[in-house]
Formats: structure tokens, C-alpha cells, sequence
């Protein structure tokens, strides 16, 4: 799905320090990502990759630094390590919702389902689906709704080998679309995708 | 407003999907009104004099009853993180979430209300009363719980932590509604507590929606 023309400012992070608690995690961190690229931010356990995104994303103020050219919500897009779906709705239910959240009341959300391999549980309640499957129908929210910034949080747990390379799909497809992704993973980002570069966050 | 309305029809979807839930209250409410004159003697007229109070607390207590959930589903699931990120103004998001918790469990309670005043041996008016009361007051209980609600979301021991924030808050509520049906009941005018739950509601369902996104932003954080 293309994603919408837009005039992708370019994200630029200096100085940045992140805390959790009462101390900082990240310190004098500095950076910059634009159209077409795939930030790959690693770092071992408690290294505060999650912290960051939620800070680039807007979830957290950070402690110190700036960020210019943060996405607005209409421009970007949150994939935490929780799914956002309800478990008494379905994966069809769920998307529609966030689809209307967003004015989008017209998106396809059928072909996002079948894209990521979930037409047969469309209409299951996400509560009896796998935790694989309720990622998939999480990476479906990216598809019905194009939006150019992606801060995806640690997406590949829970997906099987094929999941890994759906993914490795989407990403490739996004970056060659004019979008980026700012994605933390503490294992390596799957091959095939153009336009990665890596973060090693040390602490 | 059409993000507000998607809130409201996803809380009137899982409502249907899960009955139980908001049709705990209106039964606990009933219970609680009805098993009162089984308390006493039938036909004594302490339970007229009782009624309103009766009707009130059993009101605030079911509102109470479902309070501690509204949020809680949401931040285990993501969505809280995902509502607080959108595009929609937080408070109308909030509003909207409350506003259908409202019509769910606490508008079948001021429906219910006039048979419970009846019941109890109300006067015509003094049901009258009541039921503007509660359809007053009510929205005050349901935006003051679920302030308390994002207060404590993340917080382990919610169920008791809550009930002791949220009385205090609700009682004013509780002083001018039953007030208002025993000055009904009375024969005396029940204008100035009609008034002052008016402007509770005014002043709870207009502020209590900023307050509450910014205590569910602060869990989340």
C-alpha cells in the first residue's frame, strides 16, 4: 500500500537523554534518520531501547536534548510491546476501530489482514489467537493505515520464521515507499531489508 | 468528534459482548433497595423518611462497581498507550469512554429508579425528584470514579485504593441528591440542590475529562 505523498521531514536527535526512574539510561545521544531509512536500535537488556522509542515517539518527555522533526500522530505510526487489540474484539473489529479513530472509516482493512496471513481469523476474537497471530494482526494496523514514520518496539518477538520474513517484507516495502522506521530489536533485523542502519545503544 | 464516537461505539460493542458486565450494577442497585424493606417493617414509615438516602448510596455504591475497570483493560492491551497517541484530543477520547460507561450502567439505574422510589413509598414527586436527581448526579459519579479510575490504574491495589479516594469526591453529589428528594418529599422547595448537582455535572463532566488524560498520561509514563 503506498504510502501518502508527504513531505517526510528528517528526525533529528541531539544531546538526547532518556531517563527511567531517577536515572538516565541514554545520555548525549545524537542522530539523524530520513525518508527511505530503517534506524535499527540495538542494545542488551535494560540498555533503554524501549525508553528511547517511546521518547522519539512522544510517549515520554526526555531529560535533557532536542528533537526536531518529531511526527505528528497523523504521521506516525506506535508498535509497542503490547498489541492494542482488545481480546474480546476480533483482529477485523480491532483495526476497524483504530481505522476510525483516525477518520479512515474507508480503509481496507480486509486486504492488511490477508496481507499479513490472517484471513481465516478475521473475524476470531483476538483473545484465542496466538501470540504470533496477534502480532500479525498488530503489523496489519501499519498496512491499513500508511503512515511514513514507523517506531516499532521489539516487533519480531513472537513471530515465527515466516512472520520474521513478513516483516522483513513490510520493512523493505516501507523504506523503498519513502517511509522510515525506527525499529529496537536486540537481535538482528532479518536480511532482505534495504536501507538499514544500526544504533548500538551502550550503557 | 468522529474519534469520539469511535470510542463510544467500541465501548457499546464490547458491551454487548460481554452483558454481564454492565448489567452487574443495575442488579446490585436493585438488590440493595429492595432487600431494605425486608430490613424493616413494611409499612414503617421510618423507610419513607430512609428512601432517598437508600436510593442515592445504592446508586453511588453500584457506579462504584465497575469504575475500577475502565481503564485497567486498556493499559494491559496497549490501547491506553495507542488512545494517548492519537491524532484526537485525549479528553474528548476520555469524555467519550465515560460518556458510554455512563449510558451503560448508570443510566439503567435512574430508569430503574422510580420503581425503587415506588417501592419505598415514595411520593409521586418526591420520585419525580429522585429520578432528576440521579439523572443529574449520576454523570457527577461516573466522571469522578473514573478520575480516581486513571489515578490508580497502575497502581497494585487498586480495589481498595479507590473507593477510599472517590467517596469523599462523590459525597457532595450524594448530600444534594438525596436532599433534594427529601425537601420533595417534604413539601419543600428542591430548587437550590437541583442546582448545585446542575452544577457539579457542569463542572465534572467539562474538567474531570482533562484531569483524567493527564492521570492516565502519567500512568503510562
Amino acid at each position: 500500500m503506498p504510502i501518502p505523498s508527504l513531505q517526510v521531514p528528517r528526525l533529528q536527535v541531539s544531546g538526547l537523554a532518556v531517563a527511567r526512574g531517577d536515572r538516565n539510561v541514554v545520555e548525549a545521544l545524537g542522530f539523524a534518520v530520513a525518508a527511505g531509512e530503517i534506524l535499527h536500535i540495538r542494545g542488551r537488556n535494560g540498555a533503554g531501547k524501549t525508553s528511547l522509542l517511546e521518547v522519539l515517539c512522544g510517549l515520554r518527555t526526555p531529560a535533557a536534548g532536542t528533537i526536531d522533526g518529531q511526527p505528528d500522530a497523523e504521521h506516525r505510526h506506535w508498535l509497542g510491546h503490547k498489541n492494542a487489540l482488545n481480546p474480546a474484539l476480533s483482529p477485523d473489529e480491532n483495526l476497524r476501530f483504530w481505522c476510525a479513530l483516525s477518520g479512515h472509516v474507508d480503509a481496507d482493512v480486509g486486504q492488511a489482514l490477508q496481507r499479513v496471513g490472517l484471513k481465516a481469523q478475521r473475524h476470531r476474537p483476538c483473545g484465542s489467537l496466538s501470540t504470533g497471530q496477534r502480532r500479525r494482526a498488530a503489523l496489519a494496523r501499519l498496512l491499513a493505515l500508511p503512515r511514513p514514520w514507523w517506531f516499532l518496539d521489539e516487533p519480531l518477538a513472537g513471530l515465527d520464521h515466516a512472520g520474521i520474513d513478513l516483516l522483513a517484507e513490510l520493512l523493505d516495502a516501507h523504506g523503498r515507499g519513502g517511509g522510515a522506521a525506527l525499529v529496537t530489536s536486540h537481535q538482528p533485523l532479518p536480511q532482505g531489508v534495504a536501507g538499514v542502519r544500526t544504533l548500538e545503544l551502550r550503557s | 468528534m468522529s474519534a469520539a464516537s469511535a470510542v463510544f461505539r467500541r465501548e457499546l460493542l464490547l458491551a454487548a459482548r460481554r452483558p454481564a458486565e454492565w448489567a452487574q450494577p443495575l442488579v446490585f442497585y436493585a438488590i440493595v433497595a429492595l432487600l431494605f424493606p425486608l430490613g424493616i417493617e413494611a409499612h414503617d414509615p421510618a423507610l419513607k423518611v430512609f428512601a432517598p438516602a437508600i436510593v442515592w448510596v445504592g446508586a453511588l455504591l453500584a457506579a462504584l462497581l465497575g469504575v475500577e475497570r475502565i481503564f485497567r483493560g486498556d493499559l494491559e492491551d496497549g490501547t491506553l498507550e495507542q488512545l494517548l497517541l492519537a491524532d484526537a484530543p485525549a479528553p474528548l477520547l476520555v469524555a467519550a469512554k465515560l460518556g458510554a460507561h455512563w449510558l451503560l450502567t448508570a443510566l439503567p439505574l435512574v430508569v430503574a429508579a422510580p420503581f425503587l422510589g415506588i417501592a419505598l413509598g415514595l411520593e409521586p414527586l418526591a420520585v419525580k425528584v429522585l429520578t432528576l436527581s440521579l439523572l443529574l448526579g449520576t454523570p457527577t459519579l461516573m466522571f469522578t470514579g473514573g478520575f480516581a479510575a486513571a489515578l490508580t490504574v497502575g497502581a497494585q491495589r487498586a480495589g481498595i485504593l479507590l473507593p477510599i479516594l472517590v467517596l469523599p469526591l462523590m459525597t457532595p453529589a450524594v448530600i444534594f441528591g438525596g436532599g433534594a428528594v427529601r425537601a420533595a418529599a417534604s413539601g419543600l422547595s428542591f430548587d437550590a440542590p437541583l442546582y448545585f448537582l446542575g452544577a457539579l455535572l457542569a463542572l465534572t463532566v467539562t474538567l474531570l475529562p482533562f484531569a483524567t488524560a493527564g492521570a492516565l498520561r502519567n500512568a503510562i509514563e
